[in-house]
């Protein structure tokens, strides 16, 4: 079939093994002549080296402050089917489970009244119908939400929080993450859907040190499964494992805190040396296990180089029991983050994040702010000061002498 | 909060949007704090003020907008 544009970058991007946004796009163009110009523009961005898209406006749907993504092309009299290009973040289910059957209303939808492409999923954790006019919106959020699916976060609000499989898939996961990510995606629905905040702010929640939501860079505040108690041994598939492979090798030397030890008695741990890093159990996930007492460690405060540059996240609750305050309807959980939105909504300026305003403000202030205990773990580099400050109630401690 | 305050206060929202239209976005964030202090004498919490906003734009009468963080305006 003839095409639209000449485009030998995008062509270009076709070529290799792997899959290609570009092919994927110029099926979607075969259909839907917004599609076509979409090439048209994309492939003049990258002959300019420069972006044409412009953000933001007034697009939306009735009563909510988010979950489209308003697009519109600088080149709208050249492009005109790129004119209105809004994206429309769409709240996954937990762990991204579907049944095909909707997934392919949800396709129709998208085909029918936008671009026909679409994000499975956005870093946010959303499904994303790409290239909706602003007259299509109302249509779209009233079919999806026919189909039972809600718009999902954007803008200076709660973005959808997200998760990884968890103990629906994986043996690894040290709590039940699809749980809590669907009950805190309840209970803030106002803070998601309404924005009041000073920018964004994101949850995600991963069974494990692996890590699968990338929390650790992407969230502000990320949730990574841990345990408390002993990895468990298969001592008998350690030995089927070392029959096959170099165990001081590929496990026990890399190893980050070097508190393994291997020899004709088997498999020696000190647990206590042991950082949670799951390295050894992915190595060997047939013989070694996370330990019975599983729950999580809190982080805050990572972000993406945006507006300034990046950050990860920091400890600021070493273990948090989550099946214990499941009982109570995360209740724990929530009135810890309700602390913290209030101590940023009332010393962080406009599009600061929670992680510098911390940085702004001190580690210090924050946790005293929020009510948590000053713990070691929270340390998370070396001083580079080695003035030490003491502060008032430190020197009201009787027997403990004067502070200097 | 009465009926009558909850009436004052969403007029008190959309005035101040109206006046300053074309000169000052405000975020959601501004309006709850200028509106809890000027009708703190009438026991209104923020949870109200947020609340007022929601029936606004429910209704249609305040539309979100963004362009480098969210902001409330009036429909155009
Ligand atoms: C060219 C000569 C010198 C250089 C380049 C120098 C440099 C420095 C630097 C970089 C610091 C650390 C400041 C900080 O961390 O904020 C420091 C601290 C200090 N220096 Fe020097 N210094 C010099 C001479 C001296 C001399 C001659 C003395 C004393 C007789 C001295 C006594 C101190 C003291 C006591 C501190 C610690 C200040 C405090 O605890 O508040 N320095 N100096
Ligand atoms: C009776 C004499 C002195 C006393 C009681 C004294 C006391 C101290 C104390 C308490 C500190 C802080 C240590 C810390 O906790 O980090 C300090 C640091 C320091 N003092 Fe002295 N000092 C004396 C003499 C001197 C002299 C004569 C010099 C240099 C000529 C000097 C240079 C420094 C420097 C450079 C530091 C900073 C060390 C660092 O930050 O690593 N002090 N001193
Ligand atoms: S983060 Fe851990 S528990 Fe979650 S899916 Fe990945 S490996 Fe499994
Ligand atoms: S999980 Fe990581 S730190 Fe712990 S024993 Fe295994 S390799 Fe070492």
């Amino acid at each position: 079939m003839s095409k639209k544009y000449q485009t030998p970058l995008l062509d270009e991007l076709k070529n290799g093994k792997w899959p290609s946004f570009v092919n994927e796009i110029e099926k979607a163009a075969e259909k839907s002549e917004m599609t076509e110009d979409l090439l048209g523009q994309v492939e003049q961005s990258y002959n300019e080296k420069a972006g044409h898209w412009k953000h933001g406006g007034m697009v939306g749907v009735k009563g909510y402050g988010s979950g489209i993504v308003g697009r519109f092309s600088d080149l709208p009299e050249k492009y005109p089917g790129v004119k209105e290009f809004h994206t429309i973040r769409i709240n996954q289910p937990s762990g991204f489970f579907y049944t095909s059957d909707i997934l392919r209303k949800i396709v129709d939808i998208g085909e029918k009244h936008a671009s026909g492409l679409f994000n499975f999923h956005g870093s946010t954790g959303d499904i994303q119908i790409l290239g909706a006019k602003t007259s299509e919106l109302e249509t779209i959020f009233q079919q999806c939400v026919a189909h039972g699916f809600d718009l999902g976060g954007s803008g200076s609000a709660l973005r959808t929080p997200s998760c990884c499989v968890g103990m629906a898939r994986c043996a690894k996961a040290n709590y039940d993450t699809m749980h809590i990510c669907y009950n805190i995606t309840q209970a803030f629905q106002d803070e998601m859907h309404r924005p009041i905040f000073n920018y964004k702010f994101k949850f995600k929640f991963s069974g494990c040190g692996n890590d699968c939501t990338a929390s650790i860079a992407r969230a502000d505040m990320s949730v990574i499964g841990t345990w408390k108690d002993n990895i468990r041994i298969d001592q008998d598939m350690v030995k089927e494992y070392a029959k096959k492979m170099n165990l001081h090798k590929y496990v026990l030397s890399k190893c980050p805190t070097k508190c393994m030890s291997y020899d004709e008695n088997g498999l020696k741990i000190d647990d206590s040396n042991c950082t949670k890093c799951m390295h050894c159990i992915n190595v060997m996930p047939k013989a070694l296990r996370p330990g019975i007492k599983g729950g999580a460690t809190i982080l805050l405060g990572s972000k993406a180089p945006m507006v300034s540059g990046p950050r990860l996240s920091m400890v600021l609750v070493p273990f948090y029991d989550v099946a214990e305050d499941a009982k109570n309807d995360y209740q724990w959980f929530r009135d810890l983050i309700e602390k913290i939105w209030e101590f940023w909504d009332e010393y962080g300026v406009s599009r600061e994040r929670i992680g510098e305003l911390i940085q702004r403000v001190g580690i210090g202030n924050f946790i005293e702010a929020i009510g948590l205990e000053p713990l070691p773990e929270m340390v998370s580099s070396p001083r580079g000061n080695p003035f030490v400050l003491y502060e008032e109630y430190v020197e009201a401690d009787e027997g403990q002498g004067e502070s200097v | 909060m009465t009926d009558e305050t909850k009436t004052q206060l969403e007029e008190a929202i959309v005035n101040l949007i109206k006046e300053f239209t074309n000169k000052k976005r405000f975020k959601p964030g501004d309006i709850v704090k200028e509106m809890e202090a000027k009708f703190s004498a009438k026991g209104v919490t923020k949870d109200d003020v947020k609340a007022a906003i929601r029936d606004l734009a429910d209704s249609g009468r305040l539309i979100y907008g963004y362009a480098g963080g969210s902001f409330l305006s009036l429909p155009e």
